[in-house]
């Protein structure tokens, strides 16, 4: 693909990557929700973040791989730790890319 | 990093500072993930500047790294555009999750919010406008200061990608993970958000090995929410 046609669809990709983004906040913004879709959007963002994280943990290579080889799994669970007991976003994201660097280094 | 504010002018600049204050843990996790892209896209052929726009333009993690890896395989314009949709739809039930958040806002700041809303902006922006509404000049801040870091990185790793073949020994692959184990952990403010969390999670897991590689993530979301307000509505209602 040539450069000019490349950035036409990134252009692309951008449009459907805003509209998902803007239209909810700009059409539900200024409207009064009734209280059971409240309740609803209350619970998105812990069931997202676990959405989005839980096959980066839980699989490699597109199988379930819930074993010591698996690095992110154990990197992970110190870094849960650091988040629940430190309640530092700073200090997680650190101790997680710490974490991980180390354990490469030395197993 | 207290004496660090007190230092700065105060006012206006004080909320702007604060802003990029909260947006340091973002930019931990953005300058590596961003690298990560900029090394791939170098590496399958897109030029400098398309690689940087789509940083500017796009700013979404997954879809460009996803992104990046179409390019190379020369897939038609149609796939990349459609699969970035796709991929990025999930921002719908995030963006609704923060309209209520936005009350009063004028139409131009919310399109202007709305264009960095990301995963890390999301679950920042719901912790900081949960009991308070800060003020906007701090809440652009944030998003600025992340989406500055997150181009930066993907410049800074385009440039290194004709030098690395390995990003993976400095744990820069793990910086994802971390970030959003530290965005999520602190969500959980009731058992029941546990609860749906994991179902999210087994859900998830599930359908990404099942094969939908690219909606799991939405459909996990809104079915362990659907789940979630029935649950809390069962345990009001039952006798503890």
């Amino acid at each position: 693909m040539d450069e000019k046609l490349a950035f036409l669809t990134i252009c692309g990709m951008g449009v459907v990557t805003y509209l998902p983004r803007l239209l909810p906040m700009l059409l539900l913004s200024n409207r009064s929700l009734s209280p059971w879709i409240t309740r609803w959007l209350n619970f998105v963002p812990a069931t997202v973040l676990a959405a989005l994280l839980a096959p980066g943990l839980l699989c490699q290579d597109g199988t379930l791989s819930l074993n010591l080889d698996n690095s992110f799994l154990l990197a992970a669970i110190p870094t849960f730790f650091v988040a629940w007991r430190f309640k530092s976003f700073f200090g997680t994201v650190a101790a997680g890319m710490g974490l991980m660097a180390l354990g490469r280094y030395f197993f | 990093m207290k004496k660090l504010i007190d230092l700065l002018p105060k006012g206006k600049n004080t909320q702007f500072w604060n802003g990029v204050r909260q947006a340091l843990p973002i930019v931990l996790g953005y300058i590596p993930v961003g690298f990560a892209y900029g090394v791939l896209a170098q590496k399958n052929g897109l030029g400098m500047f398309n690689a940087v726009a789509m940083s500017v333009i796009v700013f979404a993690g997954s879809s460009q790294l996803i992104g990046a890896g179409l390019f190379g395989a020369a897939v038609s314009p149609f796939t990349l555009i459609f699969t970035t949709f796709v991929v990025n739809l999930r921002h719908l039930l995030m963006s609704a999750a923060l309209a209520p958040k936005l009350k009063g806002w004028k139409k131009w700041q919310i399109a202007l919010f709305g264009y960095e809303l990301t995963d890390e902006t999301f679950a920042l922006h719901t912790m900081r406008m949960a009991r308070r509404a800060p003020p906007k000049i701090e809440t652009f801040a944030v998003n600025i200061t992340a989406q500055s870091s997150w181009v930066v990185g993907s410049l800074l790793g385009y440039l290194a990608g004709g030098q690395l073949t390995d990003i993976r020994p400095i744990g820069l692959d793990f910086a994802l993970p971390a970030m959003f184990i530290a965005l999520l952990v602190p969500q959980i403010v009731k058992p029941v958000y546990l609860m749906m969390a994991l179902l999210a999670a087994g859900l998830s897991v599930t359908l990404y090995l099942l094969g939908f590689s690219q909606s799991h993530v939405i459909v996990a979301t809104m079915v362990a929410a659907t789940i979630g307000v029935g649950v809390e509505q069962w345990m009001k209602n039952s006798p503890s």
